[in-house]
């Protein structure tokens, strides 16, 4: 850590852009602007000065008050406590924030994301005298459910001279080493940088989610990314809360980032109230909540996509499985859009920078499977939401997404109109994980879901190609098999693609859903016999 | 803090609402400056950008006159404060928050940031108190709670306003023994709708607040008065534990001063001209509706939107969607067919209506007898399409059955024109249409016979 050597004063303001005199920073480093510690980062270096991006409301903020550096990049803090904790897009724990402040957020600084002095159970794993590398497991705290190793981080290395048992905090040590090195139950992360791992495997199994639609026709492979674009009403928020819910993952970050607030304290009550089925434990203690709504600082909103996504990692190299949501990636794209002109860069499409697209992709590069240092196997695996201006899928986000992700679920508005949630389209939408989890589905849940699957979707399109004809011609005029196709597919879309978030329904398993599908088909099939057997009958 | 005020003479440029002052040594983001010229010339500001000692003005007031040479700029060392004080209530304002009804300024207890501070998202306390507006399209199927923001998307011409003004006679919270206000800030009026604004007010048994921007008025204070108009909800709400309807007319207007003065600025235009950060400005403003936890009172908004051209995916309405929970569309077919109020129930909708109704809140057959109104007439319009193809003998009985329905539904359920429906005869209208038609399921006969 640098000391107050690194002091200096600003020389202008534009927006939350700010530039200092302050020369010898690092790129990216965190510093703190003004009388108020408001905290920024370093987001260009000029010969003569420093450029800083505010990530707090920057009225107020005066010239030639002070400018520190922190020598440190812009981190998240990484360690026990963090589930079921609501953070926002820097981290800072909002309801320790509402104690200090009240009910409205002032700029002030927290120290640590994580409760330094809370009690936690320490099972030690290793003893003195052993040699202990990166990716060690020194112990593990237990936490709610989980057990939560104690990892040796990638730059320490040596013999064991002393490891802690029983009741410990974060504040005191958990291991020291022969060289004097000490390890601490916490550390923290540079959060635009990737963690590291020993290798990454191709995504495998599927994140079940409990919705038809998404679990038959378009399923989520484990460290593999889906793209939910749909416009507003058409039920963005509510299918990505009912996954938060439902989905057999370990751990769930769900990352508000840039929406209604009224939204994110009905989340957290809902999530205290509801149980885990699988460790009949509060929704809550499974989940770590990062909320920048739209009306917080437009700059964190930035930063809040990366606060989640270093959390998810770091709960992968746990060895858990886990879902990253957020909602939504158009308000974090138009968050970057507002610093990029700020800064006076070059735009690109829509305004927005040209770096845009491979932002995206290596944040969408940060999910996958991995084996972890300590040799077991994690996952992180991403849905999210896009909220495409007007509607219109051809903006520059969407598209981006389209290219690195690996399923797009489309959400049609005309069918959110007609009340049919999820409001999923099922002829535009499409999964690229089909292939990788065909195995998996045949050998755990039936040999037949492949069959059906494609049963279900020659349906799906017998009727698109029916629709038209049939409303001039009405159902009457149809062909007896095209009327039965129409039929079960009216059936299809009312009682398996469409299902009730409020209700018990709002979570299918796929065993399950695969009676139902079956139970529809069968009736087609055996309608398909009966008309087959009376055109035979006629032709007699 | 300063120790003494900043006095000024070094003005490099003036352009429309912006001033360049030069070798100022001490300046704040948001700082107001206040100029003042030859003729008793006076105009606010506040500082928008720092470039070492040049600074950048954004002006308040109206800026003809003006005299590089005689202007003297003081900088303040505060940013904009809103004067805050019970006696607020039944006051009107201009946009720049002084008197307009002739009476003097009152004395303020409390002075805050005209901007606010976003609202903890753990602070907030969930919306789902009922609120009983009169209108059955609203109350029956896109009710609305308390802390809600829902928006009117109206278009040229349609009667807004009339059913704004019905809302505001008739909207109460059911048994609510706590304070009611409205605040009704008017963004860009014509007199002509100022003052039928006005006499709708004044012929509320509620007390109100009325912040005036008129169509003449100086662009900037268009920004400022709806700012100007939540703090003095946040205080009304949350320190005096008031239920408050915060009223903003029109958003349209609101959204077109933005692009103005983003223009001016010279920053970069996004969709239609309207700045990249628009989104961010408008839930700056919506985001401050909402309920507290230890507070009794809460903040409803309303805002009226115009939509430009009918359509709903232009900016405006489409970010608006985005922030609120939900929208009321008007329709001009309805309109044409002398249905009041017209909204269009399809595209129309509550977010938070699943949170507000039910027994204990309104009666216990609301939920399933709004859904089969929806799901009926979404059917009758569908069908509408189709008979125009074919004709209506070409249809099915059952299909002609739905058709009469959608017909009587925009007739007796939706159309009422200044009668106001309690919730309980809302509810009643639609059962009672649903019948005739047989077309109510078995739950909903039981429920009933038990009410």
């Amino acid at each position: 850590m640098k000391t107050t050597e690194t002091t200096g004063k600003i020389i202008s303001i534009s927006g939350a852009t700010v530039r200092t005199d302050l020369t010898g920073l690092t790129l990216f480093e965190r510093v703190s602007v003004g009388r108020h510690n408001l905290t920024g980062e370093v987001v260009s270096l000029e010969k003569d000065g420093t450029v800083l991006q505010v990530y707090e409301d920057p009225s107020g903020l005066g010239l030639d008050e002070p400018v520190q550096g922190h020598g440190v990049s812009l981190a998240t803090t990484l360690g026990p406590g963090l589930l079921s904790v609501m953070f926002d897009g820097l981290q800072r724990p909002l309801h320790a924030l509402a104690d200090k402040t009240g009910p409205f957020i002032h700029p002030v600084h927290l120290p640590s994301a994580l409760d330094l002095n809370k009690q936690w159970p320490f099972t030690p794993l290793v003893n003195k005298g052993d040699t202990v590398a990166a990716g060690v497991k020194i112990g593990y705290i237990d936490e709610g459910p989980f057990q939560h190793a104690i990892i040796v981080p990638t730059d320490k290395k040596g013999r064991v001279e002393y490891v802690a048992q029983g009741t410990v905090t974060l504040k005191e040590p958990l291991c020291r080493l022969e060289d004097g090195v000490r390890i601490f139950g916490y550390h923290s992360w540079p959060m635009r940088v990737p963690r590291p791992y020993r290798k990454k495997i191709s995504p495998q199994g599927p994140v079940i989610t409990g919705q038809r639609i998404i679990d038959f026709l378009f399923p989520l492979a484990r460290g593999g990314t889906s793209i939910i674009p749909g416009g507003f009403g058409t039920g963005k928020t509510i299918l990505e809360q009912t996954i938060a819910k439902h989905a057999d993952v370990d751990i769930v970050i769900y990352a508000g980032c840039g929406e209604r607030g009224n939204e994110m304290s009905e989340l957290i009550e809902e999530f205290l109230q509801l149980v885990d089925p699988r460790t009949s434990c509060p929704l809550m203690d499974r989940t770590v909540l990062v909320v920048n709504t739209s009306n917080m600082p437009v700059a964190a909103r930035e930063a809040s996509i990366y606060t989640a996504v270093t959390l998810g990692e770091y709960y992968r190299d746990l060895g858990f499985h886990v879902l990253l949501l957020a909602d939504s990636i158009s308000r974090w794209a138009e968050a970057l859009r507002e610093i990029s002109s700020s800064l006076e860069e070059m735009p690109g499409e829509e305004g927005y920078p040209t770096y845009l697209a491979s932002r995206l992709s290596s944040f969408v590069e940060r999910a996958g499977v991995v084996e972890t240092l300590s040799g077991d196997i994690g996952s992180l695996s991403m849905i999210l939401s896009v909220s495409p201006p007007g509607g219109d899928f051809t903006e520059p986000v969407t598209q981006a997404l389209l290219r690195t992700s690996g399923a797009f679920l489309m959400l049609d508005t005309e069918l959110a109109n007609s009340r049919h949630f999820p409001a999923i389209n099922w002829m535009q939408s499409y999964s690229l994980y089909l292939d990788i989890l065909a195995d998996y589905f045949k050998q755990n849940i039936s040999k037949d879901w492949e069959v059906l699957r494609s049963l279900c979707r020659q349906i799906m399109h017998k009727e698109e190609s029916l629709k038209e004809i049939m409303e001039i011609v009405g159902i009457e005029g149809l062909q007896e098999q095209d009327r039965l196709a129409m039929t079960v597919a009216e059936e299809i879309r009312s009682s398996f693609l469409s299902q009730n978030a409020y209700t018990a329904d709002a979570f299918c398993d796929p065993q399950k859903t695969l009676d139902i599908i079956r139970s529809i088909t069968d009736k087609f099939l055996q309608g398909q016999d009966i008309t087959n057997g009376k055109n035979e009958h006629e032709a007699l | 803090m300063r120790l003494s005020e900043h006095r000024y003479k070094t003005t490099a440029r003036i352009a429309g609402q912006l001033l360049y002052v030069e070798d100022v040594h001490a300046a704040r983001i948001g700082e107001v400056v206040k100029v003042s010229g030859l003729h008793n010339i006076a105009v606010d500001g506040e500082i928008l950008e720092i470039v070492k000692g040049n600074i950048l003005i954004q002006l308040f007031g109206e800026t003809r006159g003006l005299n590089a040479k005689n202007m003297e700029i003081v900088f303040t060392d505060t940013i904009r404060q809103v004067p805050l004080s019970g006696d607020l209530l039944g006051r009107q304002f201009n946009g720049s928050f002084e008197p307009l009804d002739g009476l003097p300024m009152f004395y303020a207890s409390e002075w805050r940031p005209a901007r606010g501070l976003p609202i903890n998202p753990v602070a907030r306390l969930k919306p789902e108190e009922f609120i009983e507006t009169g209108i059955s399209a609203i109350d029956g199927l896109n009710t609305l709670v308390k802390g809600q923001k829902l928006p009117i998307f109206s278009c040229a011409g349609l009667p807004a306003k009339e059913l704004v003004a019905q809302i505001l006679q008739n909207a109460r919270l059911r048994d609510s023994s706590k304070r009611f206000a409205v605040i009704f800030v008017a963004l860009g009026l014509t007199f002509h709708e100022y003052s039928f604004y006005l006499d709708a007010l004044q012929n509320i048994e509620s007390e109100f607040v009325a912040i005036i921007n008129m169509a003449d008025d100086p662009v900037m204070e268009r920004l400022m008065a709806p700012r100007f108009a939540l703090t003095v909800a946040e205080y009304l709400a949350f320190d005096l534990d008031m239920d408050i309807l915060v009223l903003v007319t029109d958003m349209t207007n609101y959204c077109d001063a933005l692009r103005e003065i983003s223009n001016a600025r010279k920053e970069l235009p996004g969709r239609r001209g309207y700045p990249g950060y628009m989104y961010s400005d408008l839930a700056s403003l919506y985001e401050r509706a909402g309920r507290i936890r230890n507070s009794g009172g809460s903040i409803t908004m309303i805002p009226v939107i115009t939509m430009p051209e009918d359509d709903i995916t232009h900016p405006i309405p489409d970010l608006t969607g985005y922030i609120t929970e939900g929208q009321i569309v008007l329709s001009r077919e309805l309109h044409q067919q002398g249905v009041f109020p017209p909204v269009d129930v399809l595209p129309s909708l509550s977010r938070l209506m699943q949170k507000g109704i039910g027994s204990g809140k309104t009666r216990a057959d609301h939920r399933d007898l709004a859904n089969q109104l929806y799901k009926n007439y979404a059917k009758g319009r569908e069908l509408k399409k189709l008979e125009a193809i074919v004709g209506r003998d070409g249809m099915s009985k059952a299909d002609q059955l739905l058709l009469d329905f959608a017909a009587l539904f925009e007739n007796e359920f939706v159309h009422q024109e200044k009668q106001a429906r309690s919730i309980y005869k809302t509810l009643d209208k639609g059962l009672e249409i649903l019948k005739n038609f047989n077309l109510l399921p078995e739950n909903l006969q039981e429920k009933k016979s038990e009410v």
